[in-house]
């Protein structure tokens, strides 16, 4: 997604627009939100959070509000009743936001595919900047997912 | 004098976006300053349709999909599923493969109750408990990685036996495991049971007699918890439980103490059940052969999950996919329980409360509908499709 404020340039504003980026990677707050997964996906994001492998040394945080958070960590395909609220969660998120989509449900609807109350996976209803694959993915592979966004969001 | 405002009531929504548990459920306080006083939950929000989806797959295909009903309780479901399966067709599992699905399934208790252990804690602000507890868990994850190559969802079942064996490399792996977590769960006892702060949140809060837990149908180790004998690997056995029967735990007072008492009990069960298991492994074949259309007719199978009792129903009607498949899972009857004695605590006990039956969101959000006396109806995809479009619209 475009990181590039929209304001005219100046020595100043360049300054602040590193500054910015540099917070931004090395502290993302992350909201979970659990759109109709089987919760595979979400225990192994909790693991993540724990002394095994520890997500915070990169500065992750796991928010409670979507008011705070820069990243959205979605899992699971999505239901017909969780759709609305997972599209009002992403609305509130202040801008600039990013979505991770976990495991074979969130990027295809997986082994659901196809059960009548779900609409589908997650990028037919948010846009998605990371996808990581798996059933469930194991707790490296989230890390490796979510320091590729951070690398991926640092100035060229 | 009483004005208008305090006639009022006052409710606090929860969710189903919230911080405290990690799956959507929606809850509304009713409160009177700090106390609560009525408490109600709305469910739902991951309802996939998953027991329509089981009659559009094969036999097979289906214990994959069973298997993904729950991340966390995810291989008794399937082995409820292959042992009502291979009764209608007439099929006995090898004795080794009825072992090897006890050990994976008394791994998996383990596992899940140490992840309760910690999200309980975390939800009564423990939070270091919560971290130590996770950090052990992943010795239990390691053993199941190790002995079927995934970490969540181990395919160890198939229908009329097993994947994978357990040779001595990965038993003294098991052994080795276990006996750090005995000596890990006997430190938690201690914590849980002499800690001051943690007594404080914990004893006397949402107790539940006898009686209540029997009339509101609570299962699994929240009614064990108030002295309820109702274990299903006690009552009915099945697989390996029948030549290695389980001690079941009870507790006689009812409260989050007694909840947090009887599952870490349970755990040093299970460490008990896997060795006695492992130095009786009986030898033989992995898995028997299974028909690919299984024979017409219906039956039924209960097994104990460690959230408790959970039951399956199998109808074939000849072919290569199942006709009807219900499933009853014990997160759902318990949350009739949680909602009755929450009501009287203080508003910041709810968590910790909600946390005590062990609530799981994926399994038990289900599509009710209520059928008029004398009237049958009989639901197409096409007709669940479209009620499902029009209800959320
Ligand atoms: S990808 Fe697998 S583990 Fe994750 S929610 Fe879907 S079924 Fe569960």
């Amino acid at each position: 997604m475009d990181m590039a404020v929209k304001t005219p340039s100046s020595p100043m504003q360049k300054v602040m627009d590193g500054l910015r980026a540099w917070a931004r990677i090395n502290s993302p707050w992350v909201i979970h939100y659990n759109s109709g997964s089987c919760n595979g996906c979400d225990i192994e994001i909790l693991a993540t959070l724990t002394p095994r492998y520890d997500l915070e040394r990169f500065g992750v945080k796991l928010q409670g509000s979507p008011r705070h958070a820069d990243v959205l960590i979605a899992t699971g395909p999505v239901t017909r009743q969780s759709r609305e609220r997972l599209l009002r969660i992403y609305e509130q998120m202040p801008d600039p936001k990013f979505v991770v989509a976990v495991g074979s449900c969130g990027l295809s609807g997986g082994v659901f595919h196809g059960c009548y109350n779900i609409v589908g996976s997650i990028d037919e209803v948010l846009p998605v900047s990371a996808y990581i694959p798996g059933c469930p993915p194991r707790p490296e592979a989230i890390i490796q997912g979510v320091v590729a966004l951070l690398q991926s969001l640092k100035p060229q | 004098m009483p004005t208008q405002e305090q006639n009022q009531k006052f409710i606090v929504p929860i969710g189903p976006q919230h911080p405290a548990l990690k799956e959507p459920g929606h809850f509304e306080f009713t409160v009177d300053g700090e106390i609560v006083t009525a408490a109600s939950v709305r469910l739902g929000y991951v309802h996939r349709g998953i027991e329509k989806g089981t009659e559009d797959r094969t036999w097979t295909q289906n214990v994959y999909l069973l298997e993904r009903i729950c991340g966390i309780c995810s291989h008794v479901h399937v082995t409820a599923y292959v042992v009502a399966v291979e009764q209608l067709a007439k099929v006995q599992a090898p004795p080794r493969a009825e072992a090897i699905r006890t050990i994976v399934a008394e791994l998996e208790r383990i596992h899940s109750h140490m992840l309760w252990l910690g999200v309980a804690a975390h939800e009564g602000g423990f939070d270091s408990l919560f971290m130590y507890s996770w950090r052990d868990r992943e010795t239990v994850m390691d053993i199941l990685e190790t002995i079927s190559g995934n970490r969540v969802h181990y395919s160890a079942n198939i229908l009329g036996g097993v994947k994978f064996d357990i040779d001595d490399q990965k038993r003294d792996f098991i052994l080795k495991g276990l006996e750090f977590l005995e000596e890990r769960t006997n430190h938690y006892m201690k914590i849980v049971t002499t800690d001051e702060t943690f007594l404080g949140r914990t004893r006397n809060i949402g107790t539940m007699t006898k009686e209540q837990a029997i009339e509101l149908g609570a299962v699994g180790p929240t009614a064990r918890a108030s002295g309820v004998t109702i274990d299903i690997r006690d009552s009915a056995p099945y697989s390996a439980y029948k030549t290695f029967p389980v001690n079941v735990i009870t507790d006689e007072t009812g409260d989050l103490l007694a909840r947090f008492v009887v599952r870490i009990k349970e755990l040093l069960e299970s460490y008990r059940l896997i060795r006695e298991i492992l130095d009786h492994m009986p030898e033989g074949e992995l898995a028997a052969r299974i028909p690919r259309r299984i024979p017409a007719g219906e039956t039924i199978h209960r097994v104990e999950a460690p959230r408790g009792e959970l039951f399956y129903y199998v109808k074939s009607g000849g072919g290569d996919k199942p006709e009807r498949i219900k499933v009853r899972t014990p997160s759902l009857c318990n949350w009739s329980s949680v909602i009755n004695f929450a009501v009287g605590h203080k508003l910041a006990d709810m968590p910790m409360i909600l946390a005590g039956i062990d609530p799981c969101f994926s399994c038990n959000d289900r599509l009710i509908k209520i059928r008029r006396a004398n009237q049958s109806q009989v639901w197409t995809w096409e007709d669940l499709r479209l009620h499902g479009i029009e209800y959320y619209r």
